[in-house]
């Protein structure tokens, strides 16, 4: 199914903290008190990824997976670790990782008074791709991707958010990445654009030699796509294994055929047992 | 030479995509003008109104002149600073900051992007502006050297695009607030340089300062070539303080956004959300 010898994403020992200012102070005020919390989002990291594979991450909100994504996606900068994409490291050579990769966010993203050709064809530009050829190929994929001609045409914000992430997916296509990092893609879409969406990383996956990166929040999404998942939780790996494995793990079938929604509940639990504790 | 292609066709995608939201933003656009427009007039009519200000005879024609150089010269250098110092306020305003920064480009061709847009449009804008005020007075044009002012201008706003991309840094270390900075920024160099006086009647402390801003040496020039006709030849006195501004400037924009760009994705304030 995929080139077991190829490693498209190596990620090492990553940690990401954030400083979080509690309101607004003044700078010297700040010293010595509780007004500056570190947040630790992603706390030592390690897995690969290898070529050809669609790699999930699961986890709760707030557990780091789009920390994680930008780390990759070089808009963040790690404390600690390392991350290399295809033999690039993320931090020295910054570049090379950046024609190879692409990324889809919850959030659409776009000019929104400009319509989806002009936001796909800044994007073209941006990749260093011919005009003429872009347009064409944009019209194809949008098309691929369901967008009605006229639509193509029409400022971002008179389209909902199911066109919008659609767009959103185009863009990312367009450039050919081979690693996708695909940050909870479906997220808000209703379950026929769901499917529509889903089917076509599939069809990245068998046809065009993507490796991709997906986080969401749909544990079946997760189970019929992904070949491995990892459960995230407050910044770090509880478990990594194939769907089949990670239900094994927990293998406690009252009643019921286990699913991943099971083992996300069984894995991720612990904060909730926690708060009940304190209260 | 591939490579070469790529960074001009990249760059262009700002020219191009700028365009395109100006089209899209008319509107704003248009109120724009027109608040240009009036505020052109009213402080070029202060030179119309001298003389029934003071009741002493005064060259109205000259004071005219003398103002509508400031106005428009600072007009054209604060269109060129506006546009660098707030393409990342925008593209946060548009969310599409992570898209721009995460494209295989350097911030050299993303800033030669909206320079060159930056420069056309700031050209368009102020000659719109000049060819409505030119029906309300009479100007008289017949002695000025205008190759040499338009020379002076373009070696000018060299700098200023300089401190446009430190400016534009801003809003990437103070997402809140960064992009108001810019107008303290602006502020300060409307009062040092002279724009609707001679920099002689500021305080004397405050003359050094006036020498270290760039716009003064514009205006200077401009006001020699359009009031007095000067020939370009003569500009060297004004243009090579400019050319080295400039010329030092501009790296060290460059050189202060990738500080701030590192701090950015240091600290997560690039954007936080998702
Ligand atoms: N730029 C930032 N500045 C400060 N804190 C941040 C920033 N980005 C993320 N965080 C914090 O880091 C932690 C992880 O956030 P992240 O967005 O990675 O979670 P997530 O798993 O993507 O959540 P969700 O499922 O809600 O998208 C959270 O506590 C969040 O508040
Ligand atoms: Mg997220």
């Amino acid at each position: 199914m995929y080139d077991n010898m190829q490693i498209a994403l190596d990620v090492s020992a990553v940690t990401k903290q954030f400083v979080k200012a509690k309101g607004l102070r003044w700078p010297w005020k700040r010293k010595n008190d509780d007004g500056r919390k570190p947040v630790v989002a992603i706390d030592n990291v390690s897995f690969t990824v290898r070529r050809g594979e669609v790699f999930g991450i699961l986890g709760p909100n707030g557990s780091g997976k789009s920390t994680l994504v930008r780390c990759i996606a070089t808009l963040l900068l790690p404390d600690q670790g390392e991350i290399v994409v295809f033999g690039h490291n993320v931090m020295q050579e910054e570049m090379a990782v950046k024609r190879l990769i692409n990324r889809v966010s919850v959030e659409a993203s776009f000019f929104k008074k400009l319509t989806p050709m002009e936001n796909l064809l800044y994007g073209a530009r941006l990749y260093g791709m011919e005009a003429q050829d872009s347009r064409k190929q944009i019209l194809a994929i949008l098309d691929r991707l369901g967008l009605k001609k006229e639509d193509v045409y029409r400022p971002m914000e008179e389209m909902s958010r199911g066109m919008q992430q659609k767009v959103a997916i185009a863009r990312a296509f367009l450039t050919q990445p081979i690693l996708l990092l695909l940050d909870e893609p479906t997220t808000g879409l209703d379950p026929r654009s769901k499917r529509e969406v889903q089917a076509f990383v599939e069809e990245l996956r068998d046809r065009h030699d993507a490796t991709i990166l997906l986080t969401t929040h749909d544990m079946q999404e997760a189970d019929s796509l992904c070949n491995r998942v990892a459960i995230l939780d407050e910044g770090r790996i509880v478990a990594l294994d194939t769907p089949a494995g990670l239900k094994a793990q927990v293998g406690r079938s009252n009643g019921h055929e286990v699913t991943l929604e099971d083992v996300f509940m069984e894995l991720t639990g612990k904060q909730l047992h926690r708060e009940e504790e304190a209260a | 030479m591939a490579q070469l292609i790529r960074e001009i066709r990249a760059s262009y995608a700002f020219v191009e995509r700028n365009f395109n939201l100006v089209r899209r933003y008319w509107g704003w656009e248009l109120v724009w003008l027109a608040y240009s427009i009036a505020s052109t007039l009213s402080i070029t009519y202060i030179g119309a109104g001298m003389e029934a200000i003071t009741g002493v005879q005064v060259d109205s024609n000259y004071l005219i002149l003398y103002l509508l150089i400031g106005t428009m010269v600072w007009r054209f250098l604060a269109i060129v600073f506006d546009n660098i110092s707030e393409m990342i306020a925008w593209e946060r305003w548009e969310d599409t900051i992570e898209y721009t920064f995460m494209a295989p480009i350097t911030r050299f061709t993303q800033m030669m992007g909206q320079t060159v847009f930056a420069v056309i449009y700031s050209l368009i804008f102020t000659a719109v502006i000049l060819g409505v005020v030119a029906l309300f007075f009479h100007l008289d044009l017949r002695n000025a050297n205008l190759v040499g002012a338009a020379a002076m201008l373009l070696v000018g706003s060299l700098s200023f695009i300089g401190l446009g991309i430190v400016a534009s840094v801003l809003p990437l270390l103070f997402p809140e607030r960064g992009a108001q900075m810019t107008n303290v920024i602006q502020a300060v160099f409307l009062l040092i340089s002279g724009v609707y006086y001679p920099i002689e009647v500021l305080p004397a402390w405050m003359q050094p300062l006036a020498r270290l801003s760039p716009a003064t040496f514009v205006l200077e020039g401009m006001r020699a070539t359009i009031l007095n006709g000067a020939p370009t030849a003569s500009l060297w006195p004004y243009m090579w303080p400019l050319l080295v501004a400039g010329i030092v400037a501009v790296p060290i924009g460059l050189w202060v956004f990738r500080l701030g760009e590192r701090y950015a994705k240091r600290t997560g304030k690039l954007k936080r959300n998702g």
